[in-house]
């Protein structure tokens, strides 16, 4: 089996989900050949050996900078077929996904997306991904001898298995076309921990009572290098960003730890956060169904345990 | 102008979900179907096109088999023009996208939901705009009509981008694109009468094979740690849960 990765980055970094996207691929067996784009160091790329693949195709267009998901598409196509690729492996993201329905248009592959565990190849190639918003799980069947998978944040472990890969600088002739979705401007926050690659995420509700005391919870977040989140109603009026959404309707996270405070735990809120390893509460209200779904719960006032918490998780380093 | 948009008719977002038939298939026993709350989105800003915008007609569309057209007549309440339903089981984003494919010709926009809540693959409008040779941006939280252009707001992880584009594209919807809207008297006894086309499927190849569901492990129990003893707290997320 020859599989191709598409690994993402960002500011010159690879991006961590694209990094156990190699590792799902190396782990699948075969040959593994990631592919990236835009302008990243040679150093970077060579480092995804380690993570399993023996050569990086390089396509050091300018243009690829920005995340143009159609043009991503085009190379892809080109790359699939000239490496004979079988399998495309890539993160579940707002690039990775579209990028993917595209390719495996064009190229009539078997499409997958929020892909979580490894194919069982035993008797064809079985995949199993996740459904009903985090509810439920569905394993299907890709039958077509050419396939797109997309996988969730930890479908595969990445873990050191290599050394150095090979680059090689790899071209796509790209038209017009490919950029007629122009992309004017970009604001990203930086160096931030991006929520949906968190291991550990905190965050807040409307019993955080208003934005103004979100200094503590972000507090509490820079001890543990956390990403922070919040519910639907906290940014819907406009307390936080919109991309720190947390639900059904938002960010679905998966990470090792999620803190939830002051957030009473609405069927849609847990939706996005089923995924998690380890789930504390804190909540004044002894009620709250976020308990029922909770490995650890404190039932107390936020703006009491939350600098207490901080301070003891300082204490414990 | 001419909007499409595209609906999914899946369950509430309160719903319980379980399977029957040795977990071969969905349980819709006790389950209220809605219009996808992302497709819901979709609609809403095509309402408000259709209201600021004289002229225009806004189509709905659902592949879905004849239990989903109380949902259609809920988007046709809430303003839509007319509606078409491909009668055939959405087995697959592919099949899907094939269908609104064969009906999308000829629209101004195409508007969907950035992912259905039932299969949330997110891939329905990529694949009908590669099909169609469209541009397709997804998840669109802003969208904002100049002649026969648009300026597009999409969310990307810890941010977003805006993004100009000619028309016709496709689009997958997600808030603050619009507020929900909800169907009122009017609406509700003129959705009776408005057309609804319902259309054979065409034949598309099978790409992917639903096998089995599952269900994820049933959570164990709750530990409540005392809120005057914060450090057993962090001592049992280190050596118990072992996350920190
Ligand atoms: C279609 C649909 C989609 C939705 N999608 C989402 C989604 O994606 N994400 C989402 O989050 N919601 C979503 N919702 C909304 C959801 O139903 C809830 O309304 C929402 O999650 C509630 O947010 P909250 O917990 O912050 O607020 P509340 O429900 O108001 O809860 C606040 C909690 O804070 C506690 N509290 C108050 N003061 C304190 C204090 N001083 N210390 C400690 N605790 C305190 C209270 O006891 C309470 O439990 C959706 C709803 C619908 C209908
Ligand atoms: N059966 C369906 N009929 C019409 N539109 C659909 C159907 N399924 C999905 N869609 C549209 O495609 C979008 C993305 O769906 P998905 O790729 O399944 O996550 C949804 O938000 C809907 O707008």
């Amino acid at each position: 089996m020859n599989s191709l990765v598409f690994v993402e980055s960002g500011e010159g970094k690879i991006r961590k989900l694209s990094l156990e996207a190699v590792a799902y691929a190396h782990a699948m067996g075969g040959t593994v050949t990631a592919i990236a784009m835009g302008s990243i160091e040679k150093t970077e790329l060579e480092s995804l050996g380690k993570y399993g693949a023996t050569r990086v195709l390089h396509v050091a267009d300018d243009r690829l900078n920005q995340h143009v998901i159609q043009a991503y598409a085009s190379v892809l196509i080109k790359a699939m077929q000239d490496e004979n690729a079988d399998v495309l492996v890539l993160a579940n993201s707002s690039l990775g996904t579209p990028v993917a329905a595209k390719v495996a248009t064009k190229i009539k592959a078997s499409l997958a997306t929020n892909v979580v565990e490894l194919p069982n190849t035993s008797a064809g190639f079985l995949v199993k991904k996740s459904i009903y918003t985090g509810k439920a799980f569905a394993f299907v069947e890709l039958p077509n001898s050419k396939k797109v998978i997309a996988i969730k944040k930890n479908a595969a472990e990445a873990k050191e298995v290599g050394g150095t890969a090979n680059v090689i600088s790899f071209t796509a002739s790209l038209t017009d076309s490919d950029f007629n979705a122009k992309i004017t401007s970009t604001e990203k926050a930086t160096g931030d921990v991006l929520l949906p690659e968190a291991e550990i995420v905190v965050s807040g509700g409307r019993g955080m009572k208003g934005p103004e005391h979100w200094g503590q919870l972000e507090e509490l977040a820079k001890v543990l290098h956390a990403a922070t989140g919040c519910s639907k109603p906290v940014s819907d009026m406009g307390w936080r960003p919109h991309h720190e959404h947390v639900g059904q309707t938002g960010v679905k996270v998966a990470p090792q730890l999620y803190i939830a405070i002051g957030i009473s735990g609405a069927i849609q809120h847990l939706a996005g956060v089923n995924s998690s390893k380890c789930i504390v509460v804190i909540n004044k209200d002894a009620d709250a169904p976020f308990f029922k779904a909770a490995d650890y719960g404190i039932v107390g006032d936020a703006f009491e345990i939350i600098p207490k918490l901080t301070e003891a998780i300082k204490a414990a380093k | 102008m001419k909007i499409l948009v595209c609906i999914s008719n899946v369950p509430d977002t309160t719903s319980k979900i379980n399977f029957i038939e040795n977990n071969t298939k969905f349980d819709v026993a006790g389950v209220q179907f809605i219009i996808g709350p992302y497709d819901d989105y979709a609609l809403a800003r095509a309402i408000e096109i259709k209201e600021a915008t004289p002229g225009t007609t806004v189509t709905v569309l659902n592949v879905g088999l004849v239990e989903t057209e109380p949902t259609i007549r809920k988007a046709l309440a809430i303003g839509a023009d007319d509606a078409i339903r491909v009668n055939a089981e959405p087995t697959d984003s592919f099949f899907v996208a094939s269908q609104i494919a064969e009906h999308g010709k000829g629209f101004d926009l195409i508007l969907m939901g950035r992912e259905s809540i039932d299969y949330n693959s997110g891939v329905v409008h990529a694949i009908v705009g590669e099909i169609l040779g469209l541009p397709s941006v997804s998840p669109v939280m802003k969208l904002e009509l100049n002649g026969t252009k648009a300026l597009l707001t999409r969310e990307i992880e810890g941010g977003k981008e805006t993004i100009e584009i000619d028309l016709p594209f496709v689009a997958g919807c997600q808030e603050p694109i619009a507020e929900w809207k909800i169907p009122n008297m009017r609406g509700i006894m003129s959705a009776r009468t408005k057309p609804l086309k319902v259309v054979e499927a065409k034949g598309v190849d099978q790409s992917v094979a639903l096998k089995k569901f599952e269900l994820p492990p049933a959570k164990g129990a709750v530990k409540m740690i005392s809120s005057d003893n914060i450090g057993e707290l962090v001592n049992r997320l280190k050596t118990e849960a072992k996350v920190l």
